[in-house]
C-alpha cells in the first residue's frame, strides 16, 4: 500500500434491508485509493451510491464488509464524532452544517475548538479576530456580521459559513455532497469558486460529488465514476486532459445502460 | 400594607421556584427536548433535602437534594440516548419510577416534617424542628422579617446560580449542549459527542429543579409527595411569561427571564387569590396560560390571513 495514501477504502460493501425482498446493495466490494492532496470528482447516477459511500466514510452506519483506512488508521468502526475530527462534510442542504439559533461567531467557534486548545470562554478575542479574517477571505460581508444568527443568512451565506466550519480545523479529508446543488447559478460559482481555493490554499484532500459533467472535469485533478455501488471510471492526468463533458456524458450513459441491461437480465433469468 | 405582604411573598415564592424555571428553560428551550422528568426530581430533591436536614446538615442537604435531581436526569438521558427511548416517554418513566424511591427516601410515609427527637433538660424526648439555611440566616439577622430573610437569602442563591449558569453556556461544553438542542448533527460534524452534550444538559436541568425542591422542602419544613404534580406546566408558564416580557434573544437573557418569568407567575397567582380564587383552580389556570401562549403565534397568524383574505375578497367584489 501506498505510505501517502491519505484515504484507502478496500472491499467496501454494504447492503440496507439484507435479505428481504427490498434488499438493496449501494456499495459493491468498493475499493479507492485516495492520495495526500487529491481533489476527486464523483459522478454517478441517482442511487450509484456516492452519498452511501460518503456516509460510510463518515461512520453513519457501519459497513458489512471491507475497511477504511484515514491516514493509514483504521477507522471502520470508529463512532461518527470521532472521526469528524479529521474529517469535514458539507451537504446539499445548507440547514444540516450549522445552527440556526446560534451567531456566525459561535457557530465557528464550536467548529474550530475540535482541535485547538480551549480557553475558558469558547468565545474569545484572539479566536475572533481569525474568525473575521476567515470571514473576510469569504468576500460575503459575513466579517460584519459574527454576532448575526446563522438562521438569518441567505442558504449561500450559510453554506459559505458551513464551508469554513468544515475546514477550519484541517480536517484530513473533505467531502462535498453536491454542496452547492440547492443554491442559485451565481451563488453556487460564488461557493465553488471559494471551495476550490480554500482546497488549494490549505492543501486539503477532497472528493466533491457533482452532477454537472463540466464541473467535474474543471475542478480537481481526478474523477471517478460510480454505478450500482461499483467503481466503473477513474480517469487522471492525459487521459482526463483529453476527456470533454461530451465523452462523459456517453460513458456515463453507456454504463447506466449496461446497468439496466444487467437488471433486465437477472429479471429474464 | 397588605399589598407590600403579598408582593413580598409573591417575590419570594417566585425565587424559590426561579431554579426550577431556569431547568425548565434548559430542557425545553435551549435542548428543544420535552421532558417529564421533571415533576418526579422536583420531589426527588425535596425527599432527600429533607432526609440530610433532618440529620443534622442544613447546608448538605441541598448539595445532596440536587445532586438527587442531576442522578434523576442521567437516567432519563440515557434512556434518550443509549436506549432511543421517546424523550417524552423516557421522562414518563422516570418520573414514575421516583414515585417509588421518594416513598422510600421519606422512610414509607407521604410527607415528612423536618424535626427531630432531642432530649430536654427534664429528660424527656421532644420533638425540635430541625436546622435549616433559613433558620441560620434568620438568626443573622434577627429584626428583619420572616418573609424579606426568605426573601433575601434565597434570592442571593438564585443570582449565584443564574450568574454560573450564564457563564457556563459561553464555555465549550455549554455551548455544545445549545447547539445540541440546535442542530444535533453540526455537534456531531464538529466532533462533540451530541449524546454526553444531551445528557448533561438534562442532568444540569433537572439539579435546578431538584434545587428548587431543596429550597422548598426548607422554607416550608416539609416534604410532601405529591407536590410535585403540575409543576412542569407552572415551570414552562414561567419561561413562557419571561419570554413575553424580555423576548428569546440570547441564553443569558432567557436565564434571567426564566427567574423574571417565575416571579411574575407567583405575582399572578397572589393577585388571583386576592380576588378570592380557590387555591385548587391553580393548575387550571396555570394549563390554560401555557395552552394560550404556546397557541398565541399560531392564532396571530391566522387573524392576520383572516384580515388579508376579508379584504381581498371586498376588493374583488368593488
Amino acid at each position: 500500500m501506498n505510505s501517502k495514501a491519505q484515504l484507502t477504502i478496500t472491499h467496501l460493501t454494504k447492503k440496507f434491508e439484507a435479505n428481504s425482498v427490498n434488499e438493496k446493495t449501494a456499495l459493491l466490494d468498493f475499493n479507492l485509493e485516495v492520495q495526500k492532496g487529491d481533489f476527486i470528482t464523483i459522478l454517478g447516477s441517482n442511487g450509484a451510491g456516492k452519498s452511501t459511500l460518503f456516509n460510510a466514510i463518515l461512520g453513519k452506519f457501519l459497513p458489512d464488509k471491507g475497511s477504511i483506512l484515514l491516514d493509514g488508521e483504521d477507522i471502520t468502526y470508529e463512532k461518527d464524532y470521532k472521526r469528524a475530527l479529521n474529517i469535514g462534510c458539507l451537504y446539499q442542504n445548507p440547514m444540516r452544517g450549522t445552527a440556526p439559533n446560534m451567531t456566525i461567531e459561535e457557530n465557528l467557534a464550536l467548529a474550530y475548538t475540535r482541535k485547538s486548545t480551549h480557553r475558558f470562554f469558547a468565545v474569545n478575542k484572539k479566536d475572533s479576530a481569525y474568525f473575521r479574517e476567515l470571514l473576510a477571505s469569504l468576500d460575503l460581508g459575513l466579517e460584519d456580521r459574527m454576532k448575526t444568527k446563522m438562521g438569518l443568512l441567505s442558504g449561500g451565506q450559510r453554506q459559505a459559513a458551513a464551508l469554513l466550519m468544515a475546514t477550519i480545523a484541517k480536517p484530513k479529508l473533505l467531502l462535498l455532497d453536491e454542496h452547492t446543488a440547492a443554491l442559485d447559478p451565481a451563488t453556487a460559482e460564488k461557493v465553488l469558486r471559494i471551495t476550490r481555493s480554500i482546497i488549494s490554499e490549505r492543501g486539503l484532500t477532497a472528493l466533491m460529488i457533482t452532477h454537472n459533467m463540466e464541473q467535474a472535469l474543471a475542478f480537481g485533478n481526478r474523477t471517478i465514476m460510480m454505478d450500482s455501488g461499483r467503481l466503473v471510471l477513474d480517469v487522471r492526468d492525459e487521459e482526463r486532459a483529453a476527456m470533454t463533458p461530451q465523452k462523459l456524458v456517453e460513458l456515463f450513459s453507456r454504463s447506466a445502460r449496461q446497468a439496466l441491461s444487467d437488471r433486465t437480465q437477472l429479471s429474464v433469468s | 400594607m397588605e399589598i407590600v405582604n403579598l408582593i413580598l411573598s409573591a417575590l419570594s415564592q417566585g425565587m424559590l421556584y426561579a431554579p426550577m424555571a431556569m431547568g425548565v428553560f434548559i430542557a425545553f428551550k435551549i435542548l428543544n427536548t420535552p421532558d417529564l422528568t421533571i415533576d418526579g426530581s422536583l420531589v426527588f430533591g425535596m425527599t432527600v433535602c429533607a432526609v440530610v436536614t433532618i440529620a443534622g446538615h442544613p447546608v448538605l442537604a441541598l448539595v445532596a437534594g440536587t445532586a438527587a435531581g442531576a442522578v434523576a436526569g442521567l437516567i432519563t438521558g440515557l434512556q434518550q440516548t443509549k436506549l432511543q427511548i421517546n424523550a417524552i416517554l423516557a421522562g414518563i418513566l422516570t418520573m414514575t419510577g421516583l414515585y417509588t424511591v421518594n416513598y422510600m427516601v421519606l422512610g414509607g410515609q407521604a410527607n415528612l416534617y423536618l424535626q427531630h427527637a432531642e432530649l430536654n433538660e427534664s429528660g424527656s424526648e421532644v420533638f425540635v424542628s430541625s436546622n435549616t439555611i433559613y433558620k441560620m440566616f434568620a438568626s443573622l439577622f434577627p429584626s428583619w422579617d420572616n418573609t424579606v430573610a426568605v426573601l433575601v437569602l434565597t434570592a442571593l442563591l438564585v443570582a449565584a446560580v443564574a450568574a454560573l449558569l450564564c457563564v457556563f453556556f459561553k464555555t465549550r461544553p455549554g455551548m455544545a449542549i445549545r447547539a445540541t438542542g440546535d442542530n444535533e448533527e453540526m455537534v456531531r460534524s464538529s466532533s462533540i459527542n451530541a449524546d454526553m452534550s444531551r445528557v448533561l444538559g438534562i442532568m444540569i436541568a433537572n439539579a435546578l429543579v431538584a434545587l428548587s425542591g431543596s429550597l422548598l422542602c426548607q422554607q416550608q419544613r416539609y416534604a410532601d409527595l405529591n407536590s410535585g404534580s403540575g409543576m412542569l406546566v407552572v415551570g414552562l408558564a414561567s419561561v413562557i411569561i419571561g419570554q413575553v416580557l424580555f423576548g428569546k434573544r440570547s441564553v443569558t437573557l432567557g436565564v434571567i427571564s426564566a427567574v423574571a418569568g417565575s416571579t411574575v407567575y407567583r405575582l399572578i397567582l397572589q393577585f388571583a387569590y386576592k380576588i378570592n380564587m380557590p387555591s385548587y383552580a391553580v393548575k387550571l389556570l396555570s394549563a390554560c396560560i401555557v395552552a394560550l401562549a404556546l397557541s398565541l403565534p399560531l392564532l396571530r397568524r391566522k387573524w392576520s390571513l383572516h384580515k388579508a383574505r376579508t379584504a381581498a375578497r371586498k376588493e374583488g367584489s368593488v
